[in-house]
């Protein structure tokens, strides 16, 4: 035998190998579907928890930095009362929340809070949001803080209330601005939601690893979700590109 | 109220620091209707602060300020319907610029005035045309000179209507060869009978249009004449020292 035939016959056996491999993880009993209900949920949560995550940052966000640009300068009275408390809550918000790993605080949301709950994706979703907020809110603040002051002066001097001008000439300049840092969390936040296994919601990961524990072939099923993670950053990352260019160019 | 006035100042103070920072001590005075009302003084005089209290920009520690008779330092006021009746023109434009030029100009006539959108463009264009700018009104302003933004800054402030403009060192930030073409359009708004309060170090657009020029130092208004009498016969000996540095 020459050396050719050898490689040809190691290669033969390896496909048939990897395609009986295939077969059992994913062809037979429709294991697959495993991995695409997986995926579903894994999108479900990743995309809920984006939106709790953004509102509730822009939120914390926009308190904290007017609480630091104008709570020196407001009268005494009811307004800074409720600026000062408000800033106290978020800042507590952001201590916790950063401050504790994101596993527990899932299965506190799940065991404890929401214990009578059985919808998973929901109470994940829920979990993952409030995490991701916090973030969120220190990733608008930064973008919030870099626009020149002079933008609320010119806002403020055409008459704008202090709410107007943030919507109308603060904000949108910020969300340009923290864009990138904005696209990363997301992608954090996609990958963060593997470990939703824990309170029994079957996302990706554990889809995958369902399929490893019935067929005991670990290599081809996490790959597999590896590769679908993989390829779903990639594309966000693709699309988020787009966008941000979409929007510098609207500047020149 | 008597004599036209649209602005009365009375004994306006900025103190910080428990009083121990003076940036104004007490300043009075009134602006009538059509007057162009110059305001000079070494850096750290006060003035721009000065012109910053007038539209509550800076929120004064003491005295008070009267717009159209309304004490609009009075915390019950709502200083936001007043602000929309005193345009303001900065050092550094402050376009916004995520926004076209004609979007800069009709976002507050349309959200505040509720105006229309096609009467706020409308308005815009015209404007525009008047400071020779109409083929730039879908430029962002990363487009245009400095000279170029702050002739738009003036005219989005002109969108609002105003009774007063205020003018905080216009031309500071610019090229010298793109000071004449502000200073003109200032000049054509004085002579439409604009009431203008301008922070500037422009001896000369204080000497042509001016009608009367307010001298400050420390905080205090030192002197305060026609600009024919303040440049020919200054009184006090700040102003003929600044004078003689600056002329």
């Amino acid at each position: 035998m020459t050396w050719f035939e050898t490689l040809k016959m190691a290669c033969l056996a390896w496909f048939e190998d990897f395609k009986a491999d295939f077969i059992l993880n994913f062809i037979e009993d429709n294991r697959w579907k495993y991995l695409t209900t997986g995926l579903g949920n894994t999108l479900k949560i990743t995309l809920l928890s984006l939106l709790i995550g953004v509102v509730l940052g822009v939120i914390v966000a926009i308190v904290r930095s007017s609480h630091d640009s104008i709570a020196g300068e407001m009268r005494p009275g009811i307004g800074k009362f409720l600026l000062n408390l408000a800033n106290g809550v978020c800042k507590l918000y952001l201590t916790v929340f950063r401050g504790t790993p994101v596993v527990v605080q899932l299965m506190i949301m799940y065991y404890i809070i929401f214990a009578s709950s059985r919808n998973g994706v929901l109470v994940a979703s829920l979990a993952f949001g409030i995490n991701s907020g916090a973030y969120v809110a220190e990733i608008f603040r930064s973008g919030i803080m870099a626009i020149d002051a002079g933008q609320m002066e010119a806002g403020r001097s055409l008459g704008f209330g202090y709410v107007a001008t943030m919507r109308h000439i603060i904000l949108p300049q910020a969300f340009k601005n923290v864009l990138p840092a904005l696209a990363n969390e997301f992608i954090t936040l996609l990958k963060e939601t593997s470990v939703a296994g824990y309170v029994t919601v079957r996302d990706l990961t554990m889809g995958g690893n369902i399929i490893r524990s019935v067929t005991y072939s670990p290599f081809l099923p996490l790959f597999a979700v590896a590769l679908i993670y993989l390829a779903l950053v990639m594309f966000f990352t693709w699309l988020v590109g787009k966008l941000e260019r979409r929007l510098r160019n609207s500047e020149r | 109220m008597s004599d036209n006035v649209i602005i009365r100042a009375q004994e306006v103070k900025k103190h910080f620091k428990g009083g121990q920072i003076k940036a104004l001590d007490g300043i009075s005075t009134d602006i009538r209707k059509g007057e162009v009302v110059v305001v000079i003084g070494p850096s750290g005089s006060g003035k721009s602060t000065f012109l910053r209290c007038l539209n509550l920009l800076e929120t004064p520690t003491g005295g008070s300020i009267l717009f159209n008779g309304v004490d609009i330092t009075d915390k019950k006021v709502n200083i936001n319907i007043h602000r929309q009746k005193m345009g303001m023109v900065f050092q550094h434009f402050n376009l916004f610029p995520h926004m076209t030029i004609l979007q800069n100009m009709t976002l507050a006539p349309v959200q505040l005035l509720k105006k229309s959108k096609a009467e706020a463009e409308e308005k815009a264009m015209a404007l525009l045309e008047r400071v020779g700018l109409a083929d730039r009104a879908n430029a962002y302003p990363s487009q245009l000179s400095g000279g170029q933004k702050q002739r738009i800054a003036i005219v989005r402030a002109l969108c609002m209507e105003p009774e007063v403009m205020l003018f905080d060192e216009p031309t500071s930030a610019l090229d010298p060869e793109m000071v004449g073409e502000v200073l003109e359009v200032m000049k054509d708004l004085a002579r439409e009978g604009m009431t203008m309060v301008v922070v500037t170090h422009e001896m000369g657009f204080a000497r042509e249009v001016g009608s009367r020029v307010l001298f400050m130092d420390g905080g205090k208004l030192v002197e305060e004449n026609t600009p024919e009498a303040f440049f020919a016969n200054p009184t006090n000996e700040r102003t003929k020292l600044f004078l003689s540095k600056v002329l």
